[in-house]
């Protein structure tokens, strides 16, 4: 059987359209891989067959896939990690998994996750972390922690997840996988329980690019359900390039020298030798409000999540704490229902937003989002890319992090300024520190996706980096 | 540094009752957050810079007025705690 | 010192659109507690709102009726509070930059119009129903999410008699414009008010308080009042007015203070972040002015190009009124002025214009200008037509109500009443045209009012050579 955990995911859909495999074969040897999933990379998992729904002659070939527990899936638990969900079936799909579902591609398992998406490591779940299947004593990053684990793990083919500061391209880069964070508004946002509103955006998690573009080409689109969503103005194309001739890369001083682990930046200077050879030119360049991206962002997210957190109040859905009046109705259901961080990001919104606040806390915050992305404007006058280490460290032990916040904020200082301008980024793994998964970032334009995975594909091809350790 | 005041005003706005551990817990955690945060006040004066509450540019994203099935009853209500009546039941508002 | 009350309005109007503001469900008129909701007026995880056009389209319709500046560019914020009528912990609605921006109707000046989400209906169990007797309470989702037009005036109004009049040329102007049912009584027009009073001719404004629950508008005058009343009381015995939101208790007709739905009231406003800005294109304003009906303002000038002032702004500001009137002119051969006294006439003596059709109005101010009934006796007719409809020619012909011809005998009753009076003879020929009058009176009794007026004035004169 080993083979078949070998193949890509577009290569196993290849050879069930081919009929050289059988659907339900495929089906099954990632079921009992996911049932028998010892990382708590899962929410749920279908133990039923595959469903005949699916047609897999679409181009995602039958082939199953783990969606973030978040991402709100008809009949099936939809938690978004939260106690405060706990047990809640929609009653609608979110139309990006409505989309993969028609592309040809049965929904397997709901993966962990911080909850409401609100972390770096999976640790915030309030059903238990994930653990990291190079090192089980250490985080798989978060917050698509579980998809990337279990992508990582081959216990599912290929996943999604979703990124408001990095969460997909940092647990891709300390899982060894491929992460995308597309474009704002390429991906319709509309079932996807939200964190962060303006930030939010979904995207693929697998073992390569092409998987990744593959994914991608099925979720992109406009959604009349989604007023923010905008699609692509072309079609996605599976990425061919092998070289990047005539590609100027950029590399931003700010994100890529202090804070960096020297492992992880041995990866990055030996990743950006090999675009040299690849035809590519380097040069640094200044990203100068980058450095800010953390304070704006940890302002912006945790005051639309304050926001987007107050419906759960034991009203329409969720658990409800005994109380015989309403006050205590909201209080203790949320007291009991959220988690620690949940609890410390609504505290942070609800201050930045609070009367006599809102100047100097969002509305300045709003502003250095402004200046960010006029920083990237500038950027693409010279180069095409922006590129960074996705993480400034490897996966860290489990719970080394939780008694500092701001020490795990910090975690996301190379991924956030991308969400916070709005623009795509890719994280592809480039080799290996202390036996541990680096990531290697390139940002660029907005709609830019198929650039970025034509570069992508060809240093992937060119690092040869290999993730079988993790799936053994 | 936020006061116990503060963080008590805050969990109230937000609907969180906190437990003694987290007012103190949280007191502190934030304050050093919001330490990092105020970095964004070395930028100076930013009055000439457009705020962005919106990354993408399109504007009147806008629907027609044409019905959609409403759910059936039973799905509305099949995720509440508390039903009653055909509806949600909660504690009345201004009950003791 | 006297004192002078300060009034301004804050009114609801739910829109007229068959859908909610942010989703497919249509509007609910007394269905079945939640059976119009959706993922997303019911604030399910990971759904999202879409704004519906139809709203906005009103939206504007009502700025431009009402002279509003138009923003260039406004957007919706989250205003954020908790409460069981409310589905998602914010209502989406909007803050510093509304659709429109001031405006007038009449004498009070608009502050602003802006659109937002109806919350939804408690239903309040337990033996009273009352909020503070029952402990339990049903949440009904029908209702949320239905499009609400908020129409915040300045404060220019000084009685509470004048803000029940104001508010119904309000109701009547945006029912004219069809963009709402606004119907108080069934919750579609829901107003407001803010409360102060200040020593007469003073610029600066009293402390206010804002009163709620006025479902009618008898109640809106009496809670007003009521407010004057309490307000001016403290302040003649030197108490302050503090500041609050008072409920108006329809039963008794008391103000009591309203328990606040936030102890702390800080909405936390922000830029909602799942919906774009609205910026109404040249195409959105053209489909929105084509779609005003004619606006009083403009009705006025139409008319004053026939009509003396006051029936023109008469007409105007009534449309009810102004509509008959234009029925009735396109029915009649006769001067839009002379349609226009009779309509006057008709209006002093019915509740409605559906009391009298146009045509038969038409009828009736033909046959005074043809002068086959004299102005007096056409009155008569309007009586009876008014009592119980019918022809005008019928009702002359059968109450032989028809004026004197040339050949009817006019002359020789003229010239026996200047016979019997020659005191009065005597009074005119020595230049006291007035003493005509005394005439007149004699000449109209012999002939049971059917002479014409005019008529009669030339036989005196032409008699008596003068
Ligand atoms: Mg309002
Ligand atoms: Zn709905």
């Amino acid at each position: 059987m080993s083979t078949l955990l070998d193949l890509t995911a577009a290569e196993a859909g290849e050879r069930v359209r081919a009929g050289d495999l059988e659907r339900g074969e495929l089906w099954r040897f990632y079921r009992d891989r996911a049932l028998a999933d010892d990382l708590n990379a899962f929410t749920w998992v279908c133990e039923g067959d595959d469903p005949e729904a699916i047609d897999p002659s679409g181009p995602l070939g039958g082939v199953p896939i783990g969606v973030k527990d978040l991402f709100c899936t008809e009949g099936v638990p939809s938690q978004a990690g939260s106690r405060i969900l706990e047990g809640y079936r929609p009653p609608y799909t979110a139309t990006s998994v409505e989309r993969l579902m028609r592309a040809g591609a049965p929904v397997l398992a709901k993966t962990n996750q911080d909850e409401f998406a609100m972390g770096s490591s999976t640790e915030n779940s309030g059903y238990g972390p994930t653990l990291n299947p190079w090192d089980r004593t250490r985080v798989p990053g978060g917050s698509s922690g579980g998809s990337a684990a279990a992508v990582a793990a081959g216990l599912v083919p290929w996943a999604i997840g979703t990124d408001t500061g990095g969460s997909i391209r940092q647990p891709a880069a300390l899982c060894g996988i491929v992460g995308l964070k597309p474009t704002y508004g390429a991906i319709s946002r509309y079932g996807m329980i939200a964190f962060a509103s303006s930030l939010d955006q979904a995207g693929p998690l697998t073992r390569d690019v092409t998987d990744a573009a593959l994914l991608f080409q099925a979720m992109v689109g406009p959604d009349p359900c989604d007023s923010t969503s905008l699609g692509l103005p072309e079609p996605v194309r599976l990425p061919q390039a092998t070289d990047l001739r005539g590609i100027r890369l950029g590399v931003a001083e700010e994100l890529s020298g202090e804070g960096i682990e020297p492992g992880v930046l041995a990866a990055f200077q030996q990743t950006l030798g090999i675009a040299r050879e690849l035809g590519a030119t380097v040069e640094t360049m200044r990203l100068p409000h980058a450095p800010h991206g953390i304070a704006a962002y940890y302002l912006i997210a945790p005051a639309e999540a304050s926001s987007n957190l107050a419906r759960y109040d034991g009203v329409r859905y969720g658990p409800r704490a005994d109380a015989v009046d309403l006050l205590t109705m909201y209080t203790k259901t949320r007291e009991e229902g959220f988690g620690a961080e949940a609890k410390r990001r609504i505290m942070l919104g609800t201050y930045a937003l609070s009367s006599g606040y809102y100047d100097a806390y969002y509305g300045r915050a709003q502003k250095v989002r402004t200046l960010i992305a006029q920083d990237f404007q500038k950027a693409w006058e010279r180069f095409d890319f922006v590129v960074t280490p996705t993480s400034p460290g490897v996966a860290f032990e489990l719970g080394s992090k939780t008694a500092d916040p701001l020490a795990m904020y910090l975690n996301d200082y190379c991924t956030v300024p991308m969400p916070l301008a709005g623009i795509p980024a890719i994280s592809i793994p480039n080799g290996l520190s202390e036996g541990l998964p680096v990531g290697f970032q390139i940002a660029g334009p907005a709609f830019s996706e198929n650039r970025i995975l034509d570069a992508a594909h060809a240093l992937e091809k060119a690092i040869g980096f290999d993730g079988s350790a993790a799936r053994a | 540094m936020l006061s116990r005041d503060q963080v008590l005003h805050v969990a109230k706005l937000a609907r969180l009752e906190l437990t003694e551990d987290e007012i103190e817990r949280f007191g502190g955690e934030l304050s050093k957050v919001l330490d990092h945060i105020e970095k964004i006040g070395e930028l100076g004066d930013l009055s000439d810079v457009e705020p962005t509450s919106h990354v993408v540019a399109v504007e009147n994203v806008l629907r027609d007025d044409e019905p959609r099935p409403s759910m059936p009853r039973e799905r509305a209500l099949e995720s509440a705690p508390d039903v009653a009546q055909g509806g949600f039941r909660v504690p009345s508002p201004g009950a003791a | 010192m006297k004192l002078e009350p300060v009034i301004g309005l804050e009114i609801h109007v739910q829109l007229a659109t068959r859908t909610k503001m942010f989703c497919g469900c249509e509007l609910s008129f007394g269905e079945e507690p939640n059976t119009r909701t959706c993922p997303v007026c019911l604030g399910m995880p990971g759904s999202l709102p879409v704004t519906n056009a139809k709203a906005i389209h009103f939206g504007l319709m009502m700025g431009l009726a009402l002279g509003s500046e138009i923003a260039p560019r406004s957007i919706f914020h989250r205003k954020n509070y908790f409460y069981p009528d409310l589905a998602k912990g914010y209502q989406i609605s909007q803050y510093d930059i509304p659709l429109c921006s001031g405006g007038r109707l009449g004498d009070v000046r608009l502050h602003r119009i802006h659109l937002e989400e109806d919350a939804a209906k408690l239903v309040h169990l337990g033996e009273s129903g009352r909020i503070h007797g029952s402990d339990a309470s049903i949440v009904d989702y029908n209702r949320g999410g239905t499009p609400l037009a908020e129409i915040v005036t300045e404060p220019d109004l000084h009685s509470a008699e004048q803000a029940r009049e104001w508010l119904n040329l309000l109701r009547v102007t945006l029912r004219q414009l069809g963009v709402s049912d606004v119907n108080m009584e069934e919750g579609s027009l829901r107003c407001d008010a803010n409360v102060s009073v200040r020593p007469a001719g003073s610029a600066t404004l009293g402390t206010k308080t804002e009163l709620k629950n006025m479902n009618s508008f008898r109640f809106l005058e009496r809670g007003i009042n009521a407010e004057i009343e309490r307000q001016t009381a403290l302040i003649e015995s030197g108490e302050p007015v503090v500041q609050e939101t008072l409920h108006f208790d329809p039963v008794s007709g008391r103000l009591s203070p309203l328990r606040s739905k936030e102890e702390a009231h800080d909405y936390r406003y922000f830029p909602e972040p799942d919906l774009v800005p609205v910026a109404p294109t040249e195409e959105m304003l053209a489909a929105a002015r084509d779609a005003l009906p004619e606006l009083p303002a403009a009705r006025a000038e139409r008319y004053e190009r026939t009509l003396p002032t006051d029936t023109a702004r008469l007409f105007a500001f009534d449309p009810e009124w102004g509509d008959y009137f234009e029925a009735a002119v396109a029915e009649s051969s006769a001067e839009p002025r002379a349609v226009a006294n009779w309509v006057t006439e008709l209006r002093g003596r019915a509740d409605s214009a559906a009391t009298v059709e146009p045509a038969a109005l038409a009828r009736l101010v033909e046959l005074v200008e043809a002068r086959t009934v004299t102005a007096g006796n056409g009155r008569v007719v309007l009586d009876r037509m008014v009592a119980g409809g019918g022809d005008p020619a019928a009702i002359v012909a059968r109450e032989d109500l028809g004026a004197l011809g040339d050949d009817s005998g006019l002359a020789d009753i003229v010239a026996r009443v200047i016979d019997d009076n020659p005191d009065v003879v005597e009074r005119i020929r020595g230049g006291n045209a007035k003493a005509m009058g005394a005439l007149m009176g004699p000449i109209m009794r012999e002939t049971k009012g059917k002479a014409d007026g005019g008529e009669v004035n030339r036989l005196i004169r032409e008699k008596l050579g003068v």
